[in-house]
């Protein structure tokens, strides 16, 4: 039982002289012990301590069809497209089998989500390695004092949008879900990719889709 | 043989100390506990690396898993402006009591015919409401003028709190008041149905969308 002090009150006085009664101090605390753990152990249960965080992502924005514009011509580009529970990939342009490009109509390759051969993460490694390696000179100027956090900041978008890194559409099937969605642009983020564009499958691909499943 | 004596005496321990840390580890979980509001749907978000936390001005749809539309808008003042007009441009009518509620409740999710009957129903039990959430359909989208109605008004007392900052004295910047946008979507969402809200708010010229996710740690290398 909790006590704060031992001594009772008994009376010491010896030769009759009155003195004031000493009331004993024992106050049983196990109640609110009891209490205090029972709170303790409620907030320590409830409390969440990670927030919930946020990823941004800018989408093209929206403009009228127009007939006979072809899309801007973009150089280094990596086309995803998310199937139901595969992602396949292909770089460059898209051809198909009707009007083939310099290496014949345009192929879907398998990637995956993990860390190992084929992995979505060793691929944009090696694509986007023009970038990563910039990254890292930066990030040693910085460490080093030589540059300052918001020119480094600067230089970083400049690098991630520069001709020579990769730019990535994303393709989604009617099957695809969020989480993969959300898996790959996370990866693009990983790999320091600055252009993301989420964008609707073509006919021709959506062809191809169809014979690869 | 002499006897063993085993000591007598009560066997009181001081309990303060640990009394004392008990007490300050429930003040220290009081303080910090920040309860979540009770919401309609149950959302498990996907992970990424991202470590920006959300905002506070911020307008948020979410789908659930079976593609329900459901929104929310953060500012109570804001969110009374939206109501307005959006029982104006419906012509549905809402009393004065649950304006007030509405003002104060955080996701919701129903047409506007269901309003008012959704607004009776007691706050527990909404999440068993019967509904398919907002509707989202091109003939008849009520998602739309949700947010349009919603992005004025937030972006009104967004400019309201950066005028009172200004007076404040300190140095705030524009871009800190102006609404987000953020779209929490479940992992087994299909990516069809969410395309269809980011579809919306591509239409109103809001490309700059921020997805709810929990955190995870970078990778090395």
């Amino acid at each position: 039982m909790a006590q704060i002090a031992e001594s009772g009150g008994g009376d010491h006085g010896k030769k009759g002289k009155k003195r004031a009664k000493k009331g004993s101090t024992h106050v049983d605390m196990t109640p609110m012990v009891d209490l205090a753990f029972l709170l303790l152990t409620f907030f320590v249960l409830t409390s969440t301590f990670s927030k919930p965080k946020v990823m941004p992502l800018n989408y093209p924005a929206k403009i009228e069809d127009l007939p006979n514009v072809k899309p801007p011509k973009v150089n280094n580009a990596a086309t995803f497209v998310l199937a139901d529970d595969k992602v396949y990939y292909y770089r460059g342009e898209f051809y198909t089998k009707a009007n083939p490009g310099p290496d014949g109509p345009t192929q879907y390759e398998e990637a995956n989500f993990g860390s190992g051969e084929n992995s979505i993460r060793k691929l944009l490694a090696s694509w986007n390695e023009y970038v990563i390696r910039n990254k890292a000179i930066l990030e040693q100027k910085l460490d080093k004092k030589q540059i300052a956090d918001s020119t480094f900041e600067r230089k970083l978008d400049e690098l991630t949008v520069d001709k020579e890194a990769v730019k990535v559409l994303i393709k989604t099937d009617d099957k695809a879900l969020c989480k993969s969605f959300i898996d790959l642009v996370d990866e693009l983020k990983i790999a320091n990719v600055g252009v993301i564009a989420p964008t609707d499958l073509s006919p021709g691909e959506k062809e191809l889709l169809k014979e690869k499943n | 043989m002499p006897k063993i004596k085993m000591p007598k005496g009560s066997p009181t321990i001081d309990m303060t100390p640990m009394v004392d840390l008990a007490f300050l580890l429930v003040t220290f979980f009081m303080l910090t506990a920040s309860f979540r509001t009770a919401e309609p749907v149950t959302v498990e978000t996907p992970s990424s690396i991202s470590d920006k936390i959300i905002p506070t001005n911020v307008l948020m749809v979410t789908l659930d898993k079976d593609g329900r539309v459901f929104f929310n808008l953060s500012d109570p003042e804001a969110r009374k402006e939206m109501l307005s007009s959006m029982l104006e441009k419906y012509k549905v009518n809402l009393n004065e009591e649950q304006v007030e509620e509405f003002s104060f409740m955080s996701t919701f999710g129903c047409t506007m015919q269901e309003l008012p009957a959704y607004m009776s129903t007691e706050a527990a039990k909404r999440a068993s409401f019967p509904t398919k959430g907002i509707p989202t359909d091109s003939t008849h989208n009520e998602l739309l003028d949700w947010i349009s109605f919603a992005a004025s008004a937030a972006g009104n007392t967004g400019r309201t709190a950066f005028e009172e900052a200004k007076l404040k004295g300190v140095d705030p910047k524009m871009e800190d008041f102006k609404p987000k946008f953020i779209l929490r979507v479940d992992s087994k969402t299909l990516y069809k149905d969410a395309a269809i809200v980011i579809d919306v708010f591509r239409e109103l010229n809001l490309n700059n969308l921020n997805f709810v996710t929990s955190a995870e740690a970078i990778p090395v290398n």
